[in-house]
């Protein structure tokens, strides 16, 4: 049952195959056995999984059962579950037992889906590795040597290696696209507003959002069904109705416009992740879609203004972890200020200090206007390039990344080179446009993502796009290999 | 542009976060590489563009000034690291 998608575990708890109690204990099973190996999982919720899957079970048996109702997935750490650790992968928080649930959170229980556990992130969702956690680095299921890509490391491990159907995550600057790419997985991020960030830790606040991290665009169709719409608990919500994502995942590609930015085929990118996504654009070619060059001239500057809006944003809503009301507080402070000074001290990883540092200089008295204001008038021209180009194709398709999943500790020693990984990913978040990465191909065993951006709002095109490319190609359905060791029962695999 | 030594322990102090002096080297590095790759913005004339603060030019949504939630105070102060009488303890502050 582990190579089902959501769409099909579906059809099996509406047969009456399996209840959602023996889907939810095969898969609480198969992590217990199999993640030692990728440590995509801070905590596993097996009692609550349980007595979610019991309740569901009971809704289905009373004809109440809706789409999502009894189907496990994970969640992000970086979403509060009430009476659950909330660590956002960080000692700060390792402590925490969030005392309310995320927007995101209540969406699904109220869906009637099991929550399986929480899944490894990078900490404070900063970084493109997943080598920032509190609790080790996760594994890429394709190869254990390599990172599986960040923020959404833990999800995107956990969903490739079929320890749970589907999973949440969020994207600041790729933190979906780029770990789905690195993972060959299916994510979306969906509108900045189009998600409510209610109870999801802030990072950048006006550039989270959280998405779907699934096998299909298909699945990932129906969990933003769940997850979309107005929430009046964030400030920056989209007051707009949310459509039917499933409706139109079937509407032939005839007549669309793809246009491929030149910057996106640049020196850096590794010649067979352009191979693959030429084949990519080959194959919506055939399946009608018509192609041209255009340009966005301002991608070079997307990394420059990122580091800057993103660090001072979270140097802002990181000063709330100060030792008094929750998080971790230091022993036997002398004074307030040494309290704050070594509570924050010990409860953060280097890269989470050094984003804040960078923060809290680029908004010191003096450098605002040079740093902060010039970042964000950048960030104008970014959203301009994509506004222009918007008008003139349907959908843009470029690489996720410039890179497949490198090694583990290749670039730590670096930040600027981690931070490169993200070129292709960072515009989106500061114009706020949507984005998926769906996967496209293979290089030396490591999966390649093609990632498709669309206008504003047009996440159901993109999940439309992606899932006809999906019905003619079978890159989503490829696997790890030795994702079932001989020890453990191969036909559970069936 | 580079930082020095006593230029991270300013925005150490600034930021409240304790940096042993170790480790003051390394961050002097990897926050003067951070600055010289956003330099590349310094090359731009931006002079007549207005920042964007919000992706959607979306302004701040107001609602009536009314209670929502009702009294959390003891479910909020299960995790704060030390509580009395119901109010959050810290150093003392005033001699």
């Amino acid at each position: 049952m582990f190579e089902k998608t959501l769409t099909e575990l579906a059809k099996g708890l509406d047969a009456g195959d399996y209840s959602s109690v023996e889907l939810t204990q095969a898969y609480l099973d198969r992590i217990n056995n199999e993640d030692s190996r990728y440590n995509s999982f801070i905590s596993v919720t097996a009692e609550q999984a349980i007595a979610q899957a019991k309740a569901a079970d009971n809704r289905r048996s009373a004809g109440d059962a809706g789409p999502f109702t009894g189907l496990p997935l994970a969640h992000k750490d970086i979403f509060c579950t009430d009476g659950v650790r909330t660590s956002c992968g960080s000692k700060m928080l390792d402590n925490f037992i969030a005392p309310y649930n995320a927007t995101v959170v209540e969406k699904f229980n109220a869906a009637g889906a099991v929550c399986l556990g929480k899944t490894n992130m990078d900490e404070f969702a900063m970084g493109s590795s997943n080598e920032n956690s509190f609790y080790g680095p996760v594994r890429n299921p394709w190869n254990t040597d390599c990172v599986p890509g960040g923020s959404s490391g833990g999800s995107a491990a956990a969903v490739a290696a079929r320890l749970t159907p589907a999973a949440t995550g969020t994207d600041t600057g790729g933190s979906i696209r780029q770990p789905a790419a690195l993972c060959g997985i299916t994510g979306i991020k969906p509108t900045y507003g189009r998600v409510s960030r209610y109870g999801m830790i802030a990072y950048a606040s006006s550039l989270d959002q959280g998405g779907p991290m699934a096998r299909s665009a298909a699945d990932a169709a129906m969990m933003l069904n769940v997850m979309a719409g107005f929430d009046p608990r964030d400030s920056t919500s989209l007051e707009r109705p949310v459509p039917d994502y499933c409706a139109e995942l079937n509407q032939p590609l005839k007549g669309l416009k793809i246009g491929l930015p030149k910057e996106f085929f640049c020196a850096e990118l590794n010649s067979a992740i352009a191979a693959s996504v030429q084949a990519a654009v080959k194959e919506f070619e055939a399946l009608g879609a018509t192609t041209q060059e255009i340009s966005l001239p301002n991608t070079g500057l997307a990394v420059p203004a990122y580091y800057i809006i993103a660090p001072s944003e979270a140097s802002s809503n990181l000063s709330r972890f100060d030792g008094v009301r929750y998080g971790h507080r230091c022993a036997d402070p002398v004074d307030l200020e040494d309290m704050y000074k070594r509570s924050r001290g010990e409860g953060f990883g280097s890269e989470v200090k050094r984003r804040i540092m960078v923060g809290t200089y680029a908004l010191s008295e003096g450098f605002y206007d040079a740093y902060y204001k010039k970042a964000q008038q950048i960030r104008r021209l970014i959203r301009q390039d994509f506004i222009d180009a918007l008008q003139q194709v349907d959908v843009i398709m470029g690489p996720t990344t410039p890179h497949p999943a490198f090694k583990l500790g290749e670039k730590t020693s670096n930040p600027i080179d981690m931070y490169m990984e993200d070129i292709f990913t960072l515009s989106l978040n500061l114009a706020g446009l949507p984005g998926m990465s769906i996967p496209c191909g293979h290089t030396a065993g490591l999966p390649i993502g093609l990632q498709i951006i669309g206008n504003y709002f047009a996440e159901a095109k993109l999940l439309n796009v992606a899932h006809q490319f999906q019905q003619a190609t079978d890159w989503h359905q490829q696997q790890p290999a030795g994702l079932y060791p001989a020890t453990h029962n191969a036909t559970e695999a069936s | 542009m580079s930082l020095d030594s006593s230029d991270v322990q300013k925005i150490a102090h600034l930021a409240r976060l304790q940096i042993s002096a170790a480790d003051i080297p390394e961050y002097a590095k990897n926050l003067s590489d951070i600055l010289d790759l956003v330099n590349q913005m310094q090359a731009i004339d931006t002079a007549d563009i207005e920042p964007l603060s919000n992706p959607l030019d979306a302004v701040q949504r107001l609602r009536a000034d009314i209670t929502s939630e009702g009294d959390l105070r003891d479910k909020l102060q299960t995790v704060a690291p030390a509580v009395e009488r119901g109010l959050f303890q810290v150093p003392k502050v005033i001699e």
